[in-house]
């Protein structure tokens, strides 16, 4: 055999060399078969560990390369890069992972460490040893990009990506984009008012001749691969032929029905037949047939075809299905907030004068139900007291969710900020388990909130909620004085805890994308990838990837839609040729390969009588060659050969 | 004490990715596995179980994607009725089945790797090393390694 494998072995600092012996590692790897040569650095990631990886492939003639270091995941793509310049084959470049799933997860046991290490690496050189050079494969790129979700990230992402000259189909799954974003009244720290620098992106989001506006849709299906994804969107039945429809809100007055606001967070109600705010896009209704008379009341009522000048009500009228070929996807589908329901011990969902904080944003909104006015819901009356409560289901591991959730301590300062701008003589609390003020300018705001606004800031966690007399009893503890703390309140305001929009993770399931344990988008690498999902093709933005605010959401979003666009600067994707091929000479037509294949790749030659695999369609699962019975399927690089080798190898005293 | 050696095949989806997420999260579980990263379980032939053991394996631990996850649609429903076939063929062999185990861990699952590492690990340490006693026949007609 004339194989040739370098084995480069990585310190990682002390990440690796500080519990694997990797000075022994190097040294067993030399006299293993195949291996030419085998050395040890601190970080083969860095320049010179690169050019001591290239220098090894020039002077020993090397054939394979095996870096034993971090996952995959991280250095792969480097690796293959040193290795094509210095002449070898990318395929021939194999990454043995000696730190995420070795040194880190062993630190106790050195010796077994440094033994299990060894095994990882001589699996990786069998297989090395029977890697073949293999060329990327070539499919056409299209240069057309689905964004999931019209809030401020989707909208910001479809901006950028139709500016760089390419085509967006945007999705928003309620009657109008906009998003969380604009149902707040104003921003922090700069309190300016979010309709007004939110309004207008989505006029231009919407009249951008680059980008198709779909609204009350939704992602019906997903399949294919990075450049060529097939998509199909359900845009959902809205009994208003929104093409022909002015917007003219007549239908909105007349209709008898109501239901309460999704919009203004059950505060108001809205009609049957709506759309959720007066600065909606498009602003055209939808009917909501759920809680429409017409469709309750088997045909009595009927108003609203009646009124409409242009005959646009249509109760037959279908869920569509539209088609789109699509090069990449970015997901932006943001956050719900924590039921509040879940906080029993605040009474929440029980007492009307505990409230969301998006209930509260929606009071100090100029365009809310209550035209700016903070009213509590229960009687009208203004609040003379009011209390702000931080991490209501965020960082409590016992009971709720463990992470912090990044904006309540925000905004429930501006929240603060504003009732008192609104009620002079209130008194606004906070209870806090830390102020974290981290972003620009916002330790200024917390700061000119306590201090120019009065707003107490308490630190301790509220035990209780409970209604008498008409008030909202808030017991709890200042952890700095230790004493108890009551406060007969008039209304309280739960920070509750950012949670992934609920809507996401069946959408995650069909794209295939990961999520963490809490349904949160995970991104490929959390320093050096964070807009990318480790599935090629998918991107991140905004809050359905973790808690973030504006002016985070805005940078992830633009980030995205970067990576969109140096995808879509190629006019090809070169895909991982790991793919399955069939020997013809054994193959005995017996087509039980094309029967399990996923995506139709395999096909049978009826000339010929034996199956074939489409090189452009086949991803490599390898399902066909665990298969097939006389073993003609076979997967490039991962052969049954390099498998029961690496089996072996893995087994080595 | 016995130490058993276990050949874990990890869908480099899934159970890869959640092994490399319980290494970024420093988690501690048994050093007694060695991974073999194929793209899907669905690659699996029971062939290379059997191989496994026959190469000297106390215990195969095969970690997948959650049934509805699969990348490619539905390898794992596959590698679910393999897994299940070849338990009986081991029992017929005279291996205790229980020494192949298939977990559906994802990416976001590092923890759940930690525990079925170190319990699987418990649990073939309980069943003691494999005998696999061929026959005379059998080892005259066994391929070379």
């Amino acid at each position: 055999m004339g194989e040739r494998i370098g084995v480069f072995v990585c310190h990682c600092g002390t990440n690796i060399a500080g519990v694997v012996d990797v000075k022994r590692v190097a040294e067993e790897l030399a006299d293993y078969p195949g291996v030419a040569y085998s050395t040890d650095y601190t970080y083969m990631c860095s320049d010179p560990g690169q050019n001591l990886v290239k220098d090894a492939i020039k002077k020993h003639k090397l054939t394979g390369v095996i870096v034993a270091a971090c996952s995959p995941t991280l250095h792969e793509a480097t690796f293959r890069r040193a290795g094509t310049a210095a002449g070898m084959n990318q395929y021939q470049v194999e990454i043995a992972n000696i730190r995420e799933q070795c040194s880190w997860v062993h630190r106790d046991n050195k010796e077994a460490a440094t033994e299990k290490a060894i095994r990882t690496i001589k699996i990786m050189v069998e297989k090395a040893r029977l890697d073949e050079a293999l060329d990327p494969i070539s499919v056409p790129m299209t240069p057309r990009a689905l964004v999931v979700g019209g809030g401020i990230a989707g909208i910001q992402a479809a901006l950028d990506i139709a500016n760089a000259g390419h085509e967006v189909v945007l999705v928003e799954k309620s009657a109008s984009i906009g998003g969380h974003m604009a149902q707040l009244s104003e921003t922090f720290p700069t309190l300016d008012c979010s309709q007004c620098i939110m309004t207008p992106k989505m006029v231009e989001v919407a009249q951008h001749p680059k980008v198709k506006l779909m609204t009350y849709s939704e992602v019906d299906d997903v399949s294919g691969y990075v450049g060529n994804f097939k998509v199909r969107i359900r845009k959902k039945a809205a009994y208003v032929n929104r093409d022909v429809c002015t917007g003219c809100g007549l239908c909105i007055e007349k209709c008898p029905a109501t239901t309460p606001s999704e919009f203004d967070e059950q505060l108001a109600d809205r009609k049957a037949i709506y759309t959720p705010f007066p600065q909606a896009v498009p602003n055209k209704p939808v009917l909501d047939a759920e809680h429409c008379t017409y469709f309750l009341k088997d045909g009595k009522c009927g108003i609203c075809a009646k009124v409409c000048p242009l005959d646009c009500i249509d109760y037959e009228q279908k869920d569509e299905f539209i088609d789109f070929e699509v090069g990449a996807i970015v997901v932006a589908t943001g956050y719900d907030l924590y039921p509040i329901e879940n906080l029993g011990e605040y009474g929440g969902g029980k007492y009307p004068d505990v409230v969301t904080s998006l209930q509260f944003e929606r009071m100090l909104s100029a365009s809310g139900p209550t035209g700016g006015e903070i009213l509590r819901p229960s009687d009208g009356e203004v609040p003379k007291e009011v209390v702000f409560l931080t991490c209501c289901g965020s960082r409590d591991t016992e009971s709720h969710l463990p992470y912090c959730s990044k904006i309540c301590c925000m905004y429930l300062t501006k929240h603060a900020m504003l009732y008192k701008h609104n009620v002079h003589e209130g008194q606004a609390y906070v209870f806090y388990m830390d102020v974290r003020t981290g972003g620009k300018g916002y330790e200024e705001f917390y700061t000119r909130a306590a201090e120019e606004d009065d707003v107490l800031y308490i630190r301790g966690k509220v035990s209780k909620i409970f209604e008498e007399d008409g008030k909202v009893m808030v017991w709890g503890v200042d952890t700095l004085s230790g004493k108890k703390i009551e406060i007969a309140a008039d209304m309280a305001v739960l920070g509750l805890a950012t949670i992934p929009n609920q809507s996401a993770a069946k959408l995650a399931n069909m794209l295939k994308i990961h999520a963490d344990e809490w349904g949160f988008l995970s991104e490929a690498h959390p320093k050096l990838r964070p807009v990318e999902s480790l599935t090629p093709g998918f991107y991140l933005a905004g809050s359905a990837q973790g808690p973030k605010d504006i002016p985070e959401s805005v940078a992830q979003a633009s980030a995205a839609a970067s990576k969109v666009a140096a995808l879509f600067a190629e006019t090809e994707y070169h895909r991982e040729p790991i793919i399955a091929v069939i020997d013809e000479d054994t193959c005995a037509g017996c087509r039980v390969c094309v029967s399990v294949c996923p995506y139709d790749a395999a096909e049978f030659d009826d000339e010929k009588k034996v199956a074939r695999i489409k090189e452009a369609i086949c991803e490599g699962c390898g399902v066909c060659i665990a298969a097939c019975p006389s073993g003609s399927a076979q997967q490039k690089n991962l052969t049954d050969e390099q498998l029961y080798k690496m089996v072996s190898a893995a087994l080595e005293v | 004490m016995f130490e058993p050696r276990i050949v874990c095949f990890f869908c480099k989806w899934c159970t890869y990715a959640g092994a490399d997420l319980a290494g970024t999260s420093r988690k501690q579980y048994p050093p007694n596995g060695a991974v073999v990263r194929v793209n899907c379980t669905g690659r699996i032939d029971p062939q290379h179980v059997l191989w496994a053991f026959r190469e000297g394996a106390d215990g195969v631990l095969v970690g997948g994607c959650h049934p509805g996850d699969c990348h490619y649609e539905e390898g794992n429903h596959k590698t679910m009725r393999r897994v299940q076939y070849l338990k009986r063929m081991l029992e017929d062999m005279g291996v205790e089945p229980e020494r192949l185990h298939l977990e559906w861990i994802s990416a976001a699952e590092g923890e759940k790797l930690v525990h079925v590492m170190s319990d699987f690990t418990e649990e073939v340490r309980g069943l003691g090393p494999l005998e696999l006693g061929l026959s005379d026949t059998a080892k005259a007609v066994a391929p070379a390694k």
